[in-house]
């Protein structure tokens, strides 16, 4: 008997689909901008889009491997606000340079990540247990370190890694001409990769996705990074931040797409038992997932703190629930096993466009969280109506 | 007898696929109506047709049930009519009561408060009409397979059934059992209650069934009477051709021992002071297919999953030896470099991510094969599934399709490509046919024989004594966590064996 075949469009269907339900939020809010006499793609708001939502970037990268793993970590707000603390008394008190305070601050990340891991990993206790604990402690920690006051200002060596740019290596100046390279190259090297996987695709035999979605697609993400590109060409060029994100992105694309040990996080998460019965040592996998998550929870700390050019006791606060919503907005699967770096960036950029473009509209507090809460659901049952069909 | 059941023209299409194509179906009053067929011949769409899973108006063709037109909007429909149906995978909840489970959804209580006194009464009177001496308060999760299958019948009666389906009731349960559950279905038929049974297993169908009713491809087949039913035919109409021989032709030519297991022991990893595995020790040769038979729980799983890598039990004592030579097996890693494969029984627990596409469950187990540096060569990975899909003939449009979407004998050949992959020297498969049509498990046969062949050695663990028989050069018998006897093929048959188990159960 022939055995039923999946949805394969379907499944193009829900990729692309997130990119133009972003397409669609950034039209909707240019619209309604542009009604209310104002602009809503000015350089300074792309600028900012991309400052203002770093962390929940950040976060929802290393948050992303830990709910394909299938578990979840509530701590990283705490823990960002924490090492955000340390940062602060590092650089400020002990007067400590940013070279030294940058990687001592990823350590302490990585050992806060590793003690919670440690209980999740191999006592097996209950990822939202542990975690929801180290949300109280570490937001504990941060108020004790501070003694309930600000810590800053700090340097600008420092701060430059949240509200900094990249020089202008060419000289041109204004437009920033290496800017515009950058983008040049960055369309040409997505062009090419995609057109080069599919020409293996077809010399393998693989059935490729229609060439309309493929056009498609390439079409809108140029058409993005060409316009995002020559915006902050001409306001200040490209944002230190940016130039991190691109980097992590791309990282931690190429390690869920094709390393053995991205591949290994994914079958530990679709089913932990046929993983470990196939060799894959899954309770150092969750353990080390449980690291990286607190490594990026400090850079994400560190970004915050920057920006505000200070170390305050409520950093952080609703950082995890941002990060987590990033992420099953960007098509992650609950149980785990299933979710991409692409979809979670896209995610929080959903996000990130939706908190920018209703504060410009004036729109208050209390409409934003139900708005916010309200795509979240709608991602979600979109998600699930789509797979039973 | 006058007809209870009618199906006639019953036609039921999903998108793409016409699972049900002009079925029909007549059961007659107080009878036993065996349905047979493969895997995804649509035994179960048909059942759900009846059950009102699928609603009237989503199927074409009509149904007559007890002299008028049965139209259904769900199942809770069709229990008020009296047809129930006991799925395979059991629908107790394992943390409450046995009372508790028979009369969920189907409370005894007055305005929302449960009446316990009568609720327990009443499921005692219930418990003991289907043999059970439990008490209706004893938690449903501690009791065994053959226990909870006796309590859904127990659900099924208190509903006033006038109809029983019982889907592969057995599948899952020890022979005595099995003999248990099949005495009940006569006794009930004795009280005039209907009863359809769906299963693979032709002896029991043979025993109770007063008719069968072959379903292949979506359309019945032929429906036969008492008198007509034989093994041979039922295959024949089952897969649409004569079955000569079920096991394929072997030659054995076994090589020098390569597998040696010496005093293995284990415990239970909970429960303090149980030993599970006691001293087993068994020898495999190179080229050569051992057995393992016995009654299930007799540590059989236990004592493969716990050489593979310690994946069961606590407190690990013994060797193994490969080539003669004591090889470390403390993990699965270890097991695998070692030469080892094992091939579980629960293929959807244990076997696979079925999430995932066929080429990411095939190199799951040897992700180094595929890559370099930890870098995977995704096309490379392509390429050994595809190879895999053709060497084992794994029915899909392609490796990219999900796993889950697979046939249990397409899904079996995926686990067992996963393993061959590994370069194994030794195969420990555990019920490799388990839930596999007649078809498909020619095929499995066939591979093995072919791995055989090559060079490779099999110990095969299986609860189906024909199948043990047809393929295996020789046969342990386990019994309680010890081997209990050693037959050679040509000299096993199931008097002998089953000897071989009772034999040992007096003397303890």
């Amino acid at each position: 008997m022939a055995d039923k075949s999946t949805g394969h469009l379907g499944a193009h269907l829900r990729e692309n689909g997130m990119l133009l339900a972003l397409v669609a939020i950034v039209a909707l809010f240019t619209v309604a901008i542009a009604y209310d006499g104002k602009s809503f793609l000015i350089p300074p708001n792309i600028s900012n889009i991309f400052l203002q939502n770093a962390h929940v970037i950040i976060l929802a990268l290393g948050m992303l491997l830990i709910i394909v793993a299938g578990h979840i970590d509530l701590s990283v707000g705490s823990v960002a606000a924490f090492t955000g603390a340390v940062a602060a008394y590092l650089t400020v008190t002990l007067k400590l340079p940013f070279y030294v305070v940058i990687p001592l601050t990823l350590v302490v990340g990585g050992l806060i990540g590793a003690a919670q891991g440690y209980w999740v990993a191999y006592w097996r206790i209950p990822s939202f247990i542990v975690t929801l604990a180290g949300m109280m402690v570490f937001r504990g920690a941060t108020m004790w370190m501070l003694g309930g006051q600000n810590i800053g200002p700090f340097p600008d060596e420092f701060q430059a890694l949240s509200s900094g740019f990249v020089p202008d290596l060419l000289g041109v100046g204004k437009p920033h001409g290496l800017t515009l390279l950058v983008v040049v190259l960055a369309i040409g090297a997505i062009l090419w990769s995609g057109l080069r996987a599919r020409a293996r695709d077809a010399e393998f035999g693989i059935e490729p996705e229609p060439m309309a979605f493929f056009w498609g697609r390439n079409a809108i993400v140029a058409a993005g990074i060409a316009f995002v590109g020559w915006q902050l060409a001409n306001f200040r060029g490209l944002p230190n931040v940016m130039v991190v994100l691109t980097v992590l992105t791309l990282l931690y694309f190429f390690f869920t797409e094709n390393t053995t040990m991205g591949r290994r996080i994914y079958a530990l998460g679709g089913n932990e038992k046929a993983a470990k019965l196939s060799g894959i040592r899954t309770d150092r996998l969750v353990f080390l997932t449980f690291v990286n998550m607190g490594v990026l929870a400090a850079l994400a700390g560190m970004v915050v703190t920057a920006r505000l050019n200070s170390a305050t006791p409520k950093a952080g606060t609703g950082f995890e629930l941002d990060a987590i919503a990033s992420v099953f907005i960007g098509g992650a699967s609950m149980t785990g096993g299933s979710g991409k770096i692409v979809g979670v960036v896209v995610g929080a950029l959903i996000m990130g466009v939706m908190n920018m473009g209703m504060s410009i509209l004036g729109i208050g507090n209390e409409y934003q969280f139900m708005i916010k809460g309200l795509v979240l659901l709608a991602a979600v049952i979109f998600d699930v109506v789509n797979k039973a069909r | 007898m006058p007809t209870l059941l009618e199906m006639r023209g019953i036609t039921k299409t999903f998108p793409g696929v016409k699972a049900l194509d002009n079925v029909n179906l007549t059961v007659e009053q107080g009878e036993i109506h065996a349905i047979c067929g493969e895997n995804g011949a649509g035994k179960s769409t048909l059942m759900k047709v009846l059950s009102g899973v699928y609603p009237h108006g989503s199927y074409e063709g009509e149904i007559v049930y007890d002299g008028g037109p049965l139209a259904l909007r769900d199942i809770k429909e069709s229990e008020a009519k009296g047809i129930i149906i006991i799925h395979q995978e059991l629908a107790l909840v394992p943390l409450l009561s046995i009372a508790e489970n028979m009369f969920l959804g189907n409370e005894i209580a007055k305005n929302g408060v449960m009446n316990w006194p009568k609720a327990f009464k009443e499921a005692e009177g219930w418990l003991k009409k289907v043999g059970l001496t439990e008490p209706p308060s004893a938690v449903v999760g501690k009791l065994g397979v053959g226990k909870q299958q006796l309590i859904e019948i127990a659900k099924a009666l208190a509903k006033d059934v006038r109809l029983l389906i019982l889907d592969e009731p057995t599948a899952a349960l020890q022979e005595n059992d099995s003999a248990k559950l099949l005495d009940l279905m006569l006794e009930l038929k004795a009280q005039g209650v209907t009863q359809i049974i769906i299963s693979h297993k032709l002896n029991e169908i043979a025993r109770v069934a007063d008719r069968v009713t072959v379903i292949r491809d979506g359309t019945s087949i032929s429906t036969m009477d008492k008198h007509e039913i034989t093994e041979d035919r039922i295959i024949r109409d089952m897969v649409g051709r004569d079955m000569a021989n079920r096991y394929p032709e072997r030659k054995p030519n076994p090589g020098d021992v390569l597998l040696e297991v010496e005093n293995w022991s284990c415990w239970h990893p909970e429960q303090v002071g149980r030993q599970m595995i006691k001293g087993v020790s068994l020898k495999v040769r190179k080229g050569e297919i051992v057995g393992i038979a016995g009654l299930m729980g007799t540590g059989r799983t236990e004592l493969a999953m716990s050489v593979f890598g310690r994946s069961y039990g606590k407190n690990h004592s013994g060797t193994v030896k490969m080539h003669g030579r004591v090889v470390d097996v403390s993990t699965v890693t270890k097991a695998i470099d070692a030469g080892l494969a094992y091939v579980t029984e629960d293929r959807k627990g244990l076997g696979l991510v079925l999430e995932e596409p066929i080429v990411r469950n095939v190199t799951l187990a040897n992700l180094f094969g595929v890559s370099k540096g930890g870098w995977l060569d995704k096309h490379r990975e392509t390429q050994v599934a595809d190879g895999y899909r053709k060497q084992m003939a794994i029915r899909t449009p392609g490796v990219q399709q999900k796993v889950v979407n697979l046939s249990g004998g397409n899904q079996q050949k995926v686990v067992l490509s996963k393993w061959l992959f590994t370069d194994p020297e030794v195969l420990i498969l555990d019920e490799p046919t388990r839930g596999i049509d007649v078809g498909a498990k020619f095929e499995i046969y066939s591979i093995m024989k072919d791995l055989a062949e090559q060079g490779r050695s099999i110990l095969m663990i299986s609860s189906e004594m024909p199948e043990l028989l047809g393929m295996c050069d020789r046969i342990y018998v386990m019994n309680e966590g010890r081997i209990v006897g050693e037959v050679s093929g040509a000299e096993a048959s199931q008097e002998k064996i089953m000897g071989m188990i009772l034999k040992e159960g007096r003397a303890a």
